[in-house]
């Protein structure tokens, strides 16, 4: 498996570039991997998108659709798409420390 | 043509069948398309515009003649209520995935920045003006429109 030195540490990735093991996973690596995806700044919107991400993951096993984050998160379609520019799901999720979610919608 | 090292940058989907199943292919793969990041665009024609006229959208059926892959007979498929029947399960199946309604799916579609078009050949072919479409129909556009609009995408018909 790739390693990647992210916010001082090295850390193993899978195929697409997602963190192997959540417990990897802070809020500086977050910060970083956010970097890499072009946001500069994690606010609190972001923070709350990320979480709720995480919650569902531990619960279900996979990252939530973007109908059901945008029902249950209180982050509607339009400022989701502007949070995380091209590809919110996969972005958020990668953020989060998640795996690249399985779902078609 | 792009080569295969290329990633796609955008797409226009032309959607021209109004049964539920001939509508909701291209709403997932334009929805899908704007969550991996590439550019939209819907395009209704023909039949296809009764996913997105406010009076019809909300009653779109599943067709339970003519297909063979129902896995019914014929002369079953056209028993009155088998429509609204094979209708009803369908869409409970689709709920359960987490597939929105039609109009939910426009909303959402819209909201995450596809453009959504209707065929003017058609609307004028039906009579319809704008006011019968669903406020997410950006504008009724010609065909040269749809080409001027699809510059750089990949063209996919359903």
């Amino acid at each position: 498996m790739p390693t990647k030195l992210i916010a001082g540490k090295n850390i193993e990735l899978d195929a697409d570039g997602n963190l192997l093991k959540r417990t990897d996973w802070n809020e500086d690596v977050a910060a970083e991997l956010a970097k890499e995806e072009g946001i500069d700044n994690l606010t609190d919107r972001h923070w709350l998108v990320i979480k709720y991400m995480q919650k569902e993951f531990d619960q279900k096993g996979d990252a939530p659709s973007i109908r059901k984050l945008t029902k249950e998160s209180g982050v509607d379609t339009k400022e989701l798409y502007a949070l995380f520019p091209k590809g919110p799901a996969k972005k958020a999720a990668r953020i989060a420390g998640l795996p690249k979610p399985k779902g078609c919608i | 043509m792009s080569n295969s090292n290329e990633s796609i940058k955008k797409v226009s989907i032309i959607i021209s069948r109004g049964s539920l199943e001939g509508v909701y292919p291209g709403l997932i793969m334009a929805n899908g398309a704007r969550m991996e990041g590439i550019d939209a665009t819907l395009f209704f024609t023909f039949f296809g515009l009764d996913a997105i006229i406010d009076k019809r959208m909300d009653n779109l059926k599943v067709a339970t003649v003519g297909n063979p892959a129902m896995h019914i007979p014929t002369i079953l498929g056209a028993i009155p209520g088998m429509s609204a029947f094979a209708t009803s399960k369908m869409k409970k199946e689709m709920e359960k995935l987490d597939i929105p309604p039609v109009r939910e799916f426009i909303q959402m579609i819209h909201d995450a920045g596809c453009e959504i078009y209707a065929c003017k050949a058609t609307v004028d072919m039906f009579h319809l003006t704008k006011e019968d479409f669903c406020p997410q129909v950006d504008d009724i556009i010609s065909v040269g429109q749809f080409y001027e609009k699809s510059a750089g995408a990949q063209i996919i018909f359903t």
